[in-house]
């Protein structure tokens, strides 16, 4: 599975840029599944849409600076969008659609991130029936306009007509965003048929309906209003998202700053992020991150654990880090928060990950974000292993990058959520190399060992993660990596993926009597009564 | 023994009302809006009396009882067929099960979908037709026309009832909303496209009541076999008025038929337009547009929302009862004759419960046939060698399989700009329209009618043609 995509190439997409605005409108090909199997009737989406509508959310933020709205609309007639399409989730693995939902989700997220920090602002012009997952792409823009036509309602029917949760963070938003009352927010999740016209504007479950007639020019005034209040600048030319450059072999990927190696009879890939002094390095290095991230997610169910290294010259990163933290201009901006997205797409992927810190390795700053992000940290003290003569010793350093600007769905710092409850101010002065025994001794790294251990250490480290049960490691390293306060992010990811996680292998849901697999058949689905 | 209808009361009915205390202050809460809406979107020509048709029995003896009433005092109501006693339920999973006299609260939702659907129909056709009283080709023509107005007044009624009876406060929002939709209304449009379609002429509503009436006899006929018997019982007693209307299409487009075939003869030309006719071509284009766009009242060939109504009891078959299987559908399956982008058709295997709809569509199909069998009866006895036919029926569809492809009346698939060079050939061209509404010039002279039509063979209620049955204001 491939995630590259480009407006050229667009299936389901329109995007139009006319200056300060931008439209995507949803025009679903029926017959232009990702995979094959079912017809995406009445603009429903698998994972072929959203991988365009991804590719599109991230064009408008660094090919379009000066679009400060983005409309999202639909180009049929009488339907915004029916969500995730039923017979291909129906159809699909249970890895397969928790890996869709949760990549829908960081989409959406990703639009919300780019109202709040990047001026540029998402408004639903919902023209048509709007259910499930059409609605929660509404509900992940900043102003929802309904079309009053006395047939277009907005639903979240998962409930009452399939038995599982509406899977892009909608019952989340309706109470933590749109702060829809409880109580109403069930009524409204265990209707079917959903609201319309004036209660649901009553209700927030949307801002406004306006009646057919005025509807594009009502969406084009309030698209104007957001835009106004833009902090986007006037004049800025973008940057072209050209395509990476990328190998990809059985044996892993290779990308020009990161490579991925398969160790298929551990079930691991090795990571190896490259520093360089290219003046590109920072975007295309997430960039490639990004996109082995979500590869490795989809195509490697099999390779539960990653492990990360670094290797290159510390200074180069260091200098990189402070060109980039330092740049005040609107693409600087994008990036930083483009780097602060994948880091969170690690946070929330389904995999052990493991960092591995020995002599040669440049994990500091922003690249340290990485090691963070990880569920342990092996730091190497002493000389390289192939090369016991060297004087050379791993070390990291901490700096700016790790107090603040690249913050975890929880709204903490890796380091503050790794020292939950502590002042790690303390750790922001020490503005110089950390060796391993000092590491371990401020606890930045699980274990330091040296070069007489290290070979088996982490040889039985890795075996021992690879016994063990992977959906207790994924429930369990969820748990652990998000402590302290819930966001609506943390709710939608953990609440959310983990219920969903359940339900869906629930035979309610997904037995073969279940409501996900009888739906479309004309029969109802057969409860167990049970509750658990 | 049939009950008679209580026309005591400010809302007549055989349901008791004035026991239910509560209902009656819903209906009588809306029964002045209903009067508003009828006098604001009502027919638009005045009229002192008309001799119409009023129900005081659902039983044999007592739904046609005739005289003359003022429109705006014609007595809508709430009319129930009888109960029947020991009725089960026919269909579905909860098969062989007695009746519900309420709604179960698990198919609340979609009992109330259904019934607004319906509702939202009847009165959508009385907005159509509201014009079409200043141009009546006669007076038994205008009174047939009120006859259908006011009957579709009630059959709004019937629905309203419905849902104030058993659908609580939502209901009665509802309810609210079907005066507040208006066809072809761009702000607020009636729910199914063909009432948003003009009636604009009088062949198109003999069209109408031909073609889009039979799609509500059919949908009623479905809606008969509900497990929710106040449903049932409505939609029974709705046929028994239905049937009228289609009366009037049937024996209206027999009359304009018989009307071409006379002039054709007369002046020895199928060019009729000088004379005053409408030439057979026009009355197939006509035949075309109504057709198609009825077919799309049906829905998608395949619709899970069909199936599922099915499965749950609240919507059934036509004749449920006389089919022959297990009324439940689960384990057979039928072909779906489905275009294909390379021009051929295909044909797609599904389960017979998802292709409800369909299955629906075809006892219509077969019905609308014998119409087009007495138009051609009445051109073969006039020694005229032609025949109007239905075209396909995946032609100028905008609904289902079909909507995607153009297709021709024989059938054909074709590309876009074929069909768009051949469609005046085959749907209403502007200066059909134009011609045909030139020729409605209203005659309210007694027993005298219009150039294009026939006069009818019978009148009403064994009334003769010249009897007077509309008393102009």
């Amino acid at each position: 599975m491939s995630f590259d995509a480009h407006p050229d190439t667009y299936r389901h997409w329109r995007m139009r840029v006319e200056g300060e605005l931008a439209w995507l409108v949803l025009d679903v090909d029926e017959s232009a599944g990702i995979v094959p199997g079912y017809e995406l009737k009445l603009n429903s989406y698998d994972l072929g849409v959203d991988i365009e509508l991804y590719d599109a959310t991230q064009r408008l933020r660094f090919e379009h600076p000066e679009v400060r709205t983005v409309i999202v609309t639909s180009g049929k007639d009488r339907v915004f969008c029916a969500g995730a399409n039923i017979r291909m989730l129906a159809a699909s693995s249970h890895e397969w659609k928790v890996n869709f939902c949760k990549f829908t989700n960081e989409t959406r997220n990703g639009m919300e991130d780019a109202t709040e920090h990047s001026g540029q602002t998402y408004l639903a012009a919902v023209n048509g029936s709007c259910a499930g997952g059409g609605y929660e792409l509404a509900l992940a823009c900043d102003h929802i306009v309904l079309v009053d036509d006395n047939s277009s309602a907005v639903a979240l029917p998962e409930v009452p007509l399939l038995g599982v949760l509406p899977g892009t963070g909608g019952l989340t938003r309706l109470v933590d965003k749109r702060r829809v009352r409880k109580d109403r927010a069930d009524v409204f999740a265990t209707r079917s048929d959903g609201m319309r016209g004036r209660p649901a504007v009553q209700w927030g479950l949307v801002d406004e309906v306006v009646p057919p007639r005025r509807f594009d020019e009502v969406v084009r005034e309030r698209a104007l209003e957001a835009a106004e209040r833009s902090t986007r600048p006037k004049d800025a030319k973008g940057i072209e998202l050209t395509p990476l450059r990328r190998e990809v072999d059985e044996d892993g990927i290779r990308y020009r700053y990161v490579k991925a190696a398969y160790e298929r009879d551990l079930g691991l890939v090795k990571i190896t992020v490259h520093a360089s002094e290219d003046e590109n390095w920072p975007l295309t290095v997430t960039r490639e991150l990004d996109d082995l991230i979500l590869r490795l997610r989809t195509n490697e169910t099999e390779l539960g654990t990653w492990v990360f290294t670094t290797a290159g010259d510390p200074d180069a990163v260091l200098a990189q880090e402070h060109r980039l933290l330092n740049d005040d201009s609107w693409l600087g901006n994008e990036i930083r928060h483009y780097y602060k997205r994948v880091l969170k797409r690690l946070d929330v992927t389904s995999r052990s990950l493991i960092a591995l810190i020995e002599p040669g390795s440049c994990f500091v700053g922003m690249l340290l974000e990485l090691a963070f992000a990880c569920d342990r940290q092996y730091m190497l003290d002493g000389p390289p292993i192939d090369d016991e003569d060297s004087d050379e010793r791993a070390a990291i350093q901490l700096t700016p990058a790790n107090f603040g600007p690249f913050p975890m769905g929880n709204g903490l710092t890796r380091l503050q959520s790794r020292f939950y409850g502590e002042d790690v101010g303390r750790l922001s002065e020490l503005d110089k190399p950390v060796d391993a025994v000092e590491a371990a001794d401020l606890g930045l790294v699980t274990e330091a060992f040296d070069d007489i251990d290290w070979t088996d250490e982490i040889r039985i480290v890795l075996e021992g993660r690879a016994s063990l049960s992977p959906d207790a490691l994924t429930g369990m390293e969820a748990n652990h990596r998000f402590v302290g306060p819930e966001t609506l992010e943390t709710k939608i990811f953990a609440r959310l993926t983990a219920w969903q996680n359940w339900i869906f292998n629930r035979p309610n849901a997904a037995g073969p009597d279940g409501a996900l697999r009888r739906y479309g058949t004309g029969q109802k689905p057969v409860f167990d009564r049970k509750r658990v | 023994m049939a009950s008679p209808i209580n026309y005591d009361e400010k809302i007549p009915n055989n349901v008791d009302l004035s026991s239910d205390r509560r209902l009656q202050r819903a209906l009588e809460g809306w029964q002045p809006k209903f009067m508003n809406w009828w006098s604001e979107m009502g027919p638009t020509l005045e009229t002192h009396d008309v001799y119409l048709r009023t129900a005081v029995s659902v039983g044999r003896a007592g739904w046609a009882h005739f005289d003359h009433v003022k429109l705006d005092e014609y007595r809508w109501g709430i009319f129930l067929a009888e109960r029947e006693q020991e009725r089960r339920i026919g269909f579905g999973e909860h098969r062989g099960e007695p009746v519900w006299q309420q709604v179960p609260g698990e198919y609340r939702a979609d009992l109330q979908r259904l019934i607004v659907i319906q509702g939202d129909t009847e009165p959508a056709s009385v907005e159509q037709q509201r014009h079409l009283g200043l141009t009546a080709p006669s007076l038994y023509d205008l009174r047939n026309l009120f006859q259908v107005n006011v009957e579709e007044g009630r059959h709004l009624w019937a629905m309203v009832y419905l849902l104030h009876a058993y659908f609580g406060r939502e209901g009665r929002d509802q309810a609210e909303d079907l005066l507040l939709r208006n066809s072809g209304s761009p702000d607020s449009p009636r729910i199914l496209g063909a009432f948003n379609e003009e009636t604009a002429d009088w062949l198109a509503f003999y069209m109408f009541t031909y073609f889009t009436d039979r799609d509500g006899k059919y949908q009623l006929g479905t809606l008969k076999e509900s497990a929710f018997d106040p449903l049932s019982r409505t939609c029974e007693f709705m046929l028994k008025e239905e049937a009228h209307h289609m009366f009037v299409g049937t024996t209206g487009v027999d009359r304009v038929v018989a009307r071409s075939a006379e002039l054709i003869r007369e002046h020895d030309t199928f060019d009729i337009a000088p004379h005053g006719g409408i030439p057979l071509e026009i009355i197939q284009k006509y035949i075309n547009f109504h057709y198609s766009v009825s077919l799309d009242l049906f829905g998608s060939e395949t619709s899970t929302n069909a199936a599922n109504y099915y499965t749950a009891g609240l919507k059934g078959r036509w004749q449920e009862g006389r089919r022959k299987d297990d009324h439940k559908l689960t384990d057979t399956g039928g072909l779906l004759e489905t275009p294909r982008p390379d021009g051929t058709w295909g044909a797609e295997e599904l389960s017979t419960i998802l292709m409800l709809n369909l299955d629906l569509r075809n006892e219509y199909i077969a019905d609308c046939e014998h119409g087009v069998t007495r138009w051609n009866r009445i051109l073969a006895e006039a020694g005229i060698d032609r025949k109007l036919r239905l075209p396909h029926p995946a032609f100028n569809r905008h609904v289902g399989v079909n909507s995607a492809f153009h297709v021709s009346p024989d059938g054909e698939i074709l590309d876009e700009a074929t069909w768009t060079r051949a469609s005046d050939k085959w749907l209403p061209t502007s200066q059909d329209l134009t011609f045909v509404q030139s020729l409605m010039r209203p005659v309210y002279e007694r027993g005298k009618i219009a150039s294009w039509v026939a006069p009818p063979t019978n009148g009403i209620n064994g009334k003769p043609f010249e009897y007077e049955y509309v008393h102009l204001a």
